[in-house]
């Protein structure tokens, strides 16, 4: 083999990384960010097909390990990643125009952008579940400092909240996973594959299952405060809000995603070892609880970003509670709304941040009339929120549909909890974007045209799977759904 | 029933409750400079549990370990940590703490709780070491007790450095110690993570005039 994809993936977020810290205040940084996010999508797409043709494979001796799971969540990260560097451009060129940034701080959000991507992918892809860990806190530190972008009070208090409950929380995580090497030691042996998750999973069942117990506990907590799953939530909307927007839609569309991956890929060994429900109805408290707090925070709402970043809790939730449900279709369900989430929320937020720069704040009231000032953002955001909220055709609906269902067949006790939750979310939302986007507004042109194209590009690939999945598509959520268990 | 403890598991327990004993003493200390000197003195203690444990056991990649844990616990984030407190002149700072007896109290429920979840696991364990898991899970709960019930920037980070401390100490404790790689990325993410902490804090005081987090309270729900 002469290209690897899998090395061409890794290498060029890092090295461009690497180069942006240098060279990026140059004219030419913020294409040099687009293409090598591309060539990070190209080269994650080429391996898709690659590990679709030829099955998984393992890549620098057994420490990365891509399967039908994985590649799934590595796709659509560069996909996110490449569509938010498109957004990114004319949008950070808006606020360096409005003065709130300056080059220094684009070319640290250049470099620290790709460096995120970078940690994103490696934790997707390794087999080592102690170098995932490294990995989930190695994105935490590239995105602290982009929160505290502005400099503002209010997004040094942001940032800050992040680096500690974050970091209170990954410790939890690595105690689970020092529990974890414990529990796989007594079987493994002392070597360094004793973490490696492909090795893991063929001994599940011998692994002691108290010490699982207790590991899978503080693996839960630990990456659950990544996810943003209650009571360890409140960093998120305060990053989410105060930071620029492309980073927002990032850490909504991608990193809770990657954060609730590992938590699968645990839950996977300790169902192996436990047996029984114990994992998957931890996972269900949790996410119905999540589901519940976020859907009455919603609500009480006045910043724009930060009501979104609640709705990226409550559906974190929401896919928690269908991942611990488990089974085939439950698991399916899961993924397909992990999916539709991470490319309907960052494409609202997309158009959230042109619609905040255009109208210069983001408290909710104080913007009116979107659809009057531009109707493609006006639009972007209506339709998004529709999405969303899971009005069909889009494909939301057809995965929160999936999930009701399940769960009123297997769990009827979660279903009014499930509804209201849903039902309140919907409420609260939907009447206070509709007078944003309906009504009158007059508001002058931004020095840079905003990249509308990603945001529709976003809503009409959610709006095509509500409609119709492709069947190859389908094949490779059962195949993912059933290496859940 | 032979009784004897070998001196090298007793060296391990007696470095292990200096590292417990720490963690106490730095929950009621209220100078900066004293507190980041005590967490050296918690790094030293770690590393030469670690080894105590390498030297007994053998294993190779301990000694490794206990060379990081000395070099960047015991050196260079107290060095780290003093330099910028004298950058930042807050060397003389004084918190003021509530009620320091009563958190020494809830410290020691802490300290309860952690011997109690650790020891049916400890018992699974068959390293000279395992008596410290215990140890090891209280040194994390105070440590987090601390960050808790600090107001100023420095000493929170310090509780988070220590409970990172107490993390070292269970690894070692259950299983001496992750496999290199792991430990290699864990020590690469606390140093950095303390490097941008360091970057933060120029950012905060810039911000708030006071590295007091209490300023840090404006973004609530409503």
């Amino acid at each position: 083999m002469t290209l690897d994809f899998f090395v061409l993936m890794l290498a060029i977020p890092l090295v461009s990384g690497a180069l942006l810290t240098v060279f990026g205040e140059r004219a030419w940084a913020p294409n040099l960010n687009i293409l090598a996010s591309l060539g990070t999508f190209l080269a994650a797409a080429s391996l898709t097909v690659e590990i679709i043709a030829n099955g998984p494979r393992f890549a620098f001796g057994e420490q990365f390990f891509i399967d039908s799971l994985n590649v799934f969540f590595v796709a659509l990260t560069a996909f996110v990643g490449l569509t938010t560097s498109i957004f990114s451009g004319p949008y950070m060129a808006n606020e360096a125009a409005h003065g709130r940034l300056t080059k220094p701080r684009l070319r640290l959000y250049k470099s620290m952008y790709q460096l995120f991507m970078f940690t994103m992918l490696a934790a997707l892809t390794t087999n080592n579940m102690g170098i995932l860990w490294v990995a989930m806190e190695a994105a935490t530190l590239t995105t602290v400092l982009l929160v505290s972008l502005y400099r503002t009070s209010a997004s040094l208090e942001a940032a800050w909240k992040y680096f500690i409950l974050c970091g209170v929380g990954i410790a939890q995580a690595l105690f689970g996973t020092i529990l974890l090497y414990f529990a796989a030691e007594r079987v493994l042996g002392q070597t360094g594959n004793a973490l490696l998750w492909t090795h893991l999973v063929e001994v599940k069942g011998q692994l002691e299952p108290n010490i699982m117990a207790l590991s899978f506990i503080f693996l839960l907590v630990g990456y659950g405060t990544k996810v943003g799953l209650a009571p360890l939530h409140n960093w998120l909307p305060d990053a989410h809000a105060e930071g620029p927007t492309p980073v927002s839609a990032v850490l909504s569309g991608l990193l809770l995603n990657v954060a609730l991956y590992a938590i699968l890929r645990c839950k996977v060994l300790a169902d192996g070892a436990i047996g029984g429900d114990y994992a998957g109805n931890l996972m269900m408290g949790f996410g119905l609880f999540t589901l519940l707090v976020a859907a009455f925070f919603l609500s009480k709402q006045r910043d724009i970003k930060r009501m979104f970043a609640y709705s990226s809790i409550e559906h974190m939730g929401l896919i928690t509670f269908a991942f611990g449900m488990g089974g085939a279709v439950a698991n399916f369900a899961g993924l397909l709304h992990m999916t539709m989430h991470s490319l309907t929320k960052s494409a609202i937020f997309f158009a959230v941040g042109h619609a905040t720069q255009k109208t210069g704040t983001q408290m909710m009231a104080d913007i009116r009339g979107l659809i009057g000032v531009n109707p493609l953002i006006g639009w972007g955001l209506m339709l998004g929120t529709l999405a969303i909220l899971g009005m069909p055709p889009f494909g939301v609906f057809a995965s929160e549909f999936m999930i009701l269902t399940h769960a009123m067949k297997h769990h009827p006790w979660a279903t009014p909890v499930l509804l209201l939750a849903l039902g309140v979310a919907f409420a609260a939302i939907f009447g206070k974007v509709q007078p944003m986007v309906f009504g009158d507004s007059e508001l002058k042109r931004l020095p840079h045209a905003p990249a509308i194209t990603p945001v529709f590009l976003h809503l009409g690939i959610v709006l095509m799977l509500g409609l119709y999945i492709p069947p190859y598509l389908t094949r490779w959520f059962h195949e993912a759904a059933r290496m859940l268990g | 029933m032979n009784n004897a403890v070998p001196l090298s598991a007793q060296l391990i327990n007696l470095f292990a409750s200096v590292i417990l004993l720490l963690a106490f003493a730095m929950l009621a200390q209220r100078r900066v400079l004293q507190l980041i000197n005590l967490f050296a003195l918690q790094g030293l203690a770690l590393g030469l549990s670690t080894v105590v444990a390498a030297v007994t056991t053998g294993q190779s990649h301990l000694y490794w370990s206990a060379g990081l844990t000395l070099v960047l616990k015991a050196l260079l984030l107290p060095w780290i940590l003093h330099r910028l407190v004298r950058r930042l002149h807050v060397k003389g700072e004084i918190e003021s703490l509530i009620n320091i007896p009563t958190t020494m109290l809830v410290g020691i429920g802490l300290v309860i709780i952690a011997f109690n979840v650790a020891l049916p696991i400890s018992q699974l364990s068959h390293t000279i070491t395992r008596g410290t898991l215990g140890i090891a899970l209280a040194v994390v709960m105070l440590a987090f007790l601390m960050m808790i019930t600090r107001t100023k920037a420095i000493p929170q980070v310090v509780g988070f450095l220590a409970m990172e401390n107490g993390l070292f100490l269970a690894a070692t404790s259950a299983t001496y110690g992750m496999p290199m790689v792991v430990e290699l990325g864990i020590a690469l993410d606390v140093l950095v993570g303390a490097i941008i902490l360091g970057v933060f804090f120029f950012q905060i005081r810039e911000q708030f005039d006071s590295l007091d987090i209490h300023h840090m309270e404006r973004l609530k729900d409503n």
